[in-house]
């Protein structure tokens, strides 16, 4: 018996106006797999991640979480409910490669926003379970800091705990560290792998090609808008088959010493 | 120069200046109020996705920023009546061409500070699963708000001022209670000095406090 995938993406087509980005997808995840999604830029990375949870609505497709199917079909138009797409919002954390913390807000009520507004909780509560978070990903000593005094890898972590916080059964990054001076880079990293060794489910874009090959367990080659190849680590990294990929890594690799 | 300034005129007719104070204020007030909410209607209409919502918006805010204010308080008094077939009194008259006035007005501070605030901050509050409504209330406009400050404290004084204008339509407020004093005294440096003060105190604590709190809320910057 398999387990049932908490992710069921079939037949996802994403049109631009006439710029036809996702050309028919067709994906499972299932409960603790680690995504990671290479590609090169402009192949719709973040348009697919962002087809997840529904920050672009599908131009075709149907998208299950948990069995689930998203939306609702009434004489072959599909329309979204705001409520519902909030819930499934809820249950896909996500993380931007801009971070998008809320200037206007401490760390700490950053993290305890979509507690209380969203889920309802009394201050109290969202404080605490807000400080277990920042404490995970080694904020504990910036509660009351303004989101603009702090450097790009700790607010890549604050966004995480924001992430977090809301318990995500699944958790998206986009090219959570493309943003970030090199020497930020790794703590940021280091904050996905502990989710990694917590068997989280995750979908990470990434140029970081080495960490995706430690972090993934399966890895995905995006190009003409169709996944081009997909498999292990090893197989897509080490030994792709398709000469596309082969050329995609090669260039990347071009630099490498 | 052998004037002689007397400002018992104006001590002895304090009551008539104050009468006219509040009836500015009860102009004043309401139009902001009032006005802002309306501008934050127009500026969601403008940002809307709907064609005819964004025209709609669009022809009004243009209406009201190219016509003299002059004329759209003077219009509504006397022109609007024929067109509805209701008498409005002066001061609901005033009332209302200011109310759409500062509408569009505020509209345009709405639609740039809402605009200017990166499409990322509606993102992230989407995100961790607010509604649209929920990510304006807690995370644009208090954004919004704090950028726009000193453009909405500029639009209040401006209402300040330009309800004196409805004197022309014989609201009793401040102006009038002045012009009507001094032709009735002929003592027109001293009460219109007065009245100019009383506006000055009227609208100098607004905008220092408005200062007050841009600095405040520039604190997270
Ligand atoms: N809102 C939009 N409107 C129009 N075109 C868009 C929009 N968003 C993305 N696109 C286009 O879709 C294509 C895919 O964009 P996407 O951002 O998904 O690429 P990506 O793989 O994430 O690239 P990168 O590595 O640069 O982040 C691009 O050609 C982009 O110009
Ligand atoms: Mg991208």
């Amino acid at each position: 018996m398999t387990a049932h995938p908490i992710l069921d993406v079939r037949g996802l087509h994403k049109r631009f106006g006439d710029h036809h980005v996702l050309k028919g997808i067709d994906f499972t995840v299932e409960p603790g797999e680690r995504v990671a999604i290479i590609g090169g830029s402009g192949s719709g990375k973040s348009t697919f991640l962002r087809c997840l949870n529904f920050m672009e609505v599908l131009s075709e497709g149907e998208i299950r979480l948990d069995g689930t199917r998203i939306g609702l079909e009434r004489k072959g138009t599909v329309t979204y409910p705001e409520k519902q797409l909030c819930q499934v919002r809820e249950r896909l954390g996500m993380v931007f490669q801009q971070f998008n913390l809320f200037p206007h807000m401490s760390v700490l009520d950053n993290v305890m926003e979509g507690l209380v507004t969203v889920k309802g909780l009394p201050k109290p509560e969202a404080r605490r379970i807000a400080e277990a978070e920042l404490a995970k990903v080694g904020l504990t000593d910036k509660h009351s800091a303004w989101p603009g005094r702090l450097s790009g890898g700790q607010q890549q972590r604050v966004a995480i705990a924001r992430a977090l916080s809301m318990q995500p059964e699944i958790l998206l990054f986009d090219e959570p560290t493309s943003s970030l001076d090199p020497e930020l880079v790794g703590e940021v990293l280091r904050v996905i792998k502990q989710l990694a060794e917590e068997k989280r489910t995750m979908l990470l874009v990434t140029h970081e090609l080495g960490f995706a090959y430690h972090f993934a367990t399966k890895v995905i080659f995006l190009a003409d808008g169709v996944f081009h190849e997909v498999g292990t680590p090893d197989e897509v990294l080490k030994t792709p088959s398709k000469p596309r990929t082969q050329d995609f890594l090669r260039r990347f690799g071009e630099f490498a010493f | 120069m052998n004037y002689v300034p007397d400002f018992s005129i104006v001590t002895d007719n304090w009551i008539v200046l104050l009468r006219g104070l509040l009836v500015t204020i009860e102009i004043w007030i309401p139009s902001i109020l009032i006005g802002l909410a309306g501008g934050f209607l127009l500026a969601q209409a403008r940002l809307a996705r709907s064609g005819w919502l964004r025209g709609v918006s669009l022809v009004y805010v243009e209406l009201f920023r190219d016509t003299p204010v002059l004329i759209q308080l003077i219009w509504f008094f006397y022109a609007f009546p024929i067109l509805v077939g209701l008498q409005l009194s002066p001061y609901a008259a005033a009332l209302l061409a200011l109310v759409l006035n500062t509408s569009a007005y505020a509209s345009e501070i709405f639609r740039g500070g809402i605009r200017s605030i990166h499409r990322g901050q509606m993102e992230g509050a989407l995100a961790i699963g607010m509604s649209r409504a929920q990510a304006m209330r807690r995370v644009i406009l208090p954004q919004v708000v704090k950028r726009m400050l000193p453009a909405f404290t500029n639009r209040t004084i401006e209402v300040a001022k330009m309800s004196s204008l409805a004197s022309v339509i014989s609201v009793h407020e401040l102006m009038y209670q002045g012009r009507l004093l001094s032709s009735t005294y002929y003592r027109p440096f001293e009460i219109l000095t007065a009245v100019a003060f009383i506006y000055f105190v009227l609208i100098y604590p607004g905008t220092f406090l408005a200062g007050r709190l841009e600095k405040h809320l520039a604190r997270s910057n």
